[in-house]
């Protein structure tokens, strides 16, 4: 047991990272990290808004087999091919989702379980397959290798790929914030001012499939899930504002990347895994400490309402929590 | 309730049911009969061709292909078993949640004494997915988070915490080799402990949920009269997450984590478009369950090094789409071809009416023959004379109508006039009653009636010539065709 934590010290695993030799390393990982993290996470708030978390889940294992079929074709894990062959499965899994729950009586939640399974162990297949002839083998699936994307000499175009899709995730939701807030949080005024759900729906899933394809090649594609929901939830358990979340979530990717980062080279593990669990953390603590939902002061607010009030007819003092 | 109950009753007393599931354990139990034949193990050879494969694979001579094939078929009736309740509570993705979430029990079940030891793992990862399922219900409760979001952080974070352990245990020494098969399994590396972890938890399955059928059937479908009627329907929810957790954990070595709950969702998914049943569902989704596993455990092994679990996943949504299109009553298929005869029915019925009404404008009575021109019918309806005609002639294939007079003059045949009068009764009854009856305005009944005219039949008719005292004026002032007398030849047609 004492081999697998290994001896924490201060300055190795805190200051060395920040020396010169690795200052490099340190800044173009993180940099990363950052930049396939925040995309998801911006994207994460809407869909646990709109209640489509688990269709993040589903599209972020079923772009595999659009992936890995734009790969054989390009040789390469980033670019436009690779991007379309992702939107197209994603846009794949959508119309099967729906074309199942809509024509049979199999529940949406079912539909979803069968499709992004199905989609995932055909990628799986093919990955086998043709492994060598690609760059991702099933590790690349399933952990991401994030640390050599990174330090890829000059400007990797994993990274200015996922430069830009943060770019645009940033302008889309500043250009589209009324509309995204709106069809949020009230599909019916959305409807009558005249905003198309549909499209709405649509775009925010090509939107989705993007950015888990520019997650893919460093963090793999099933901790992308993590990343995409954790820092939303996170964000909504500590305001009401949409903008404070979106913000919010951004913070608690830029803490989670840089306590992992730390924590991974403490460890010698898997960074992205590393991230993932410190933004857990983050999520756990948050629950708990929350100022307005936290367990604690949920607690405390509950307890005070139970005290007989003076001057109060004990019959009008609420005493159940609203949902 | 009384009844309710006593139908519960009658379910404990039909328990027979069960003698399916035995039926189906006798099943598997057979294909472990060649077990106890003398094994004849080939060596392994890198160059073999896939027929070679194949053939040794179907002859079950060697010992690791029975224990694959025995371990993929017996997941596949357990995880079909259980996948059906939680398929039509619509606990879909909790499967998922929990396969996800095992991952650092395993991993830390393998640190106990850092070797691959099933007990160890079992009890890890049972945990660590009850921890989960916990911290899910908890997250729903006490937060504003729905829960597809609280699924996906224990899903993701556990996740993560896995794979973080995971990586720790790839750098310490000792036997670590099957850790990675936890993730896409791999049922050629299925031990005999395996096996015998897969089948204890089979057995277990198979006879709590069999014994225990009627109840946990009251509480999926109504858990309030459940509990009214005295069943501890949270109990039985909790063991039910128990046997998930225990299933998932059992089926991760042969499916891998990322897979299982494909094998929980697919085949129950598929079984439910076939059946309205419950038990019969669960009789089906073990069967599509150990199709899939035997398919898949039979396609992996053609080839070396190829992950089971995909295989059986791909079998499993083979089967499954099969289903979604030619399923008897749920399936693609059928409904549309249903849905296309009903609408040509309806547009037949249509030409009907309105032949109808030509007829009636033109004093033509009920009964009487007659003719109406093509171009008549044409300009009454607002259409071309050939768009005419094709309906026309449509009514003539299904001997409704002929067409006389070089085919320009449109005769009715005595069955066609009889279903348009029906066509017509129809919707003048239901404007008459939805104004009488509902006091809607007579200008507002028109739309409602023009669809409801297709589907009365004879019982409600005679009901609403009852409840209105045989009418025979419509609001609108028209007369209501009487059809006391051609009501009975009007039977062969109008049944879709």
């Amino acid at each position: 047991m004492s081999d697998l934590i290994p001896p924490f010290e201060w300055s190795t695993f805190l200051r060395e990272p920040w020396s010169p030799w690795y200052l490099e390393t340190t800044v173009r990982v993180m940099t990363m990290a950052f930049l396939v993290s925040a995309s998801c996470g911006l994207v994460g708030v809407y869909l646990i808004l709109r209640r489509l978390a688990l269709v993040g889940d589903a599209i972020s294992h079923s772009v595999l087999p659009g992936i890995v079929l734009a790969a054989l074709l390009t040789h390469t894990l980033t670019g436009p091919v690779i991007v379309l062959g992702a939107v197209g499965a994603g846009f794949l899994t959508t119309i099967l989702i729906e074309t199942i729950h809509q024509n049979s009586r199999v529940k949406p939640d079912a539909a979803i379980g069968i499709v992004f399974s199905a989609l995932f162990a055909l990628g799986v297949v093919m990955v086998t397959f043709y492994a060598g002839d690609l760059h991702i083998d099933t590790d690349c699936v399933l952990f991401g290798n994030l640390a050599e994307v990174a330090t890829e000499p000059g400007f990797p175009p994993a990274m200015i790929q996922a430069a830009i899709v943060l770019g645009i995730t940033v302008l889309l939701i500043a250009g589209l914030f009324k509309e995204l807030l709106v069809s949020a949080f009230d599909p019916t005024l959305a409807r009558s001012v005249g905003i198309r759900a549909r499209w709405i729906h649509f775009g925010l899933m090509a939107w989705l499939s993007v950015t888990v394809v520019t997650a893919f090649e460093a963090v793999g594609s099933i901790l992308v899930v993590a990343m995409l929901i954790i820092p939303g939830a996170t964000a909504l358990l500590l305001t009401d504002r949409l903008w404070k979340a979106f913000v919010l979530a951004t913070v608690h990717v830029a803490i989670s990347v840089v306590l992992g980062y730390h924590v991974g080279l403490w460890l010698d593990s898997n960074l992205p895994a590393a991230m993932v669990s410190v933004g857990l953390g983050i999520f756990l603590v948050t629950w708990i400490s929350s100022p307005s939902q936290g367990l604690v002061s949920r607690w405390w607010h509950r307890r005070r309402q139970h005290e007989p009030q003076q001057g109060l007819d004990p019959d009008l003092s609420p005493t159940t929590e609203e949902g | 309730m009384i009844r309710n109950s006593r139908q519960l009753g009658g379910i404990r007393r039909r328990l027979p049911e069960g003698r399916g599931l035995a039926f189906l354990l006798l099943a598997a139990g057979m294909i472990l009969l060649p077990g106890f034949a003398e094994a004849a193990r080939i060596t392994d050879s890198a160059d073999e061709s896939i027929m070679d494969r194949a053939f040794r694979f179907l002859s079950f001579r060697d010992p690791s292909v029975r224990l694959a094939v025995v371990g993929c078929v017996l997941l596949g009736l357990c995880c079909g078993l259980l996948g059906t309740f939680i398929v039509v509570r619509q606990f879909a993705l909790f499967g998922d949640m929990l396969a996800h979430a095992v991952l650092p029990g395993i991993a830390v079940g393998y640190l106990w004494n850092l070797s691959k030891q099933p007990l160890h793992l079992f009890l890890g990862a049972v945990v660590a997915g009850l921890v989960g399922a916990v911290l899910v219900n908890l997250i729903q409760q006490t937060t504003r988070l729905k829960r597809d979001s609280a699924l996906g952080i224990v899903l993701g974070g556990f996740y993560g915490i896995g794979i973080l352990l995971v990586t720790l245990i790839q750098r310490l020494p000792g036997d670590k080799s099957g850790l990675k098969s936890f993730l896409f399994g791999s049922a050629a590396a299925l031990s005999e402990a395996d096996v015998g972890l897969i089948a204890l938890v089979s057995v277990v399955a198979v006879l709590l949920l069999g014994f225990l059928f009627p109840y946990f059937k009251a509480v999926s479908f109504d858990p309030t009269f459940a509990s009214s009627i005295g069943i501890p329907a949270k109990a039985l929810n909790y063991l039910l997450m128990l046997l998930l957790a225990w299933a998932v954990v059992s089926a991760l070595q042969a499916v891998g984590v990322v897979l299982v709950s494909a094998l929980l969702v697919t085949p129950a998914a598929t079984a439910y478009l076939l059946t309205d049943r419950l038990y019969r569902m669960a009789l089906l989704a073990m069967g599509f369950g150990m199709l899939a596993g035997a398919l898949g455990a039979f396609l992996s092994a053609l080839q070396t090094g190829l992950p089971t679990g995909p295989f059986i996943v791909l079998s499993a949504s083979a089967v499954f789409c099969l289903a979604f299109l030619f399923a008897p009553r749920h399936g693609w298929v059928p409904r549309w071809r249903q849905r296309r005869e009903q609408s040509q029915r309806i547009g037949r019925e249509n030409t009907l009416k309105a032949l109808f009404h030509l007829r009636e404008s033109a004093g033509i009575g009920v009964k009487e023959a007659g003719t109406v021109t093509l171009s008549q019918l044409a300009s009454h309806r607002g259409e071309t004379p050939e768009e005419a005609r094709r309906q026309v002639e449509e009514l003539v294939r299904h001997g409704l109508a002929e067409l006389g007079g070089e085919g320009t003059e449109i005769q009715l045949s005595p069955a066609g006039r009889a279903r348009s009068a029906e066509i017509v009764r129809n919707h003048r009854l239901w404007e008459l009653y939805l104004t009488n009856a509902a006091n809607i305005a007579p200008d507002h009944v028109h739309d409602d009636a023009e669809k409801i005219e297709h589907v009365l039949g004879e019982e409600i008719v005679a009901e609403l010539e009852r409840a209105l005292d045989q009418p025979s004026v419509d609001p609108h002032g028209k007369q209501i065709p009487s059809l006391s007398v051609s009501g009975k030849e009007s039977g062969e047609e109008g049944t879709p």
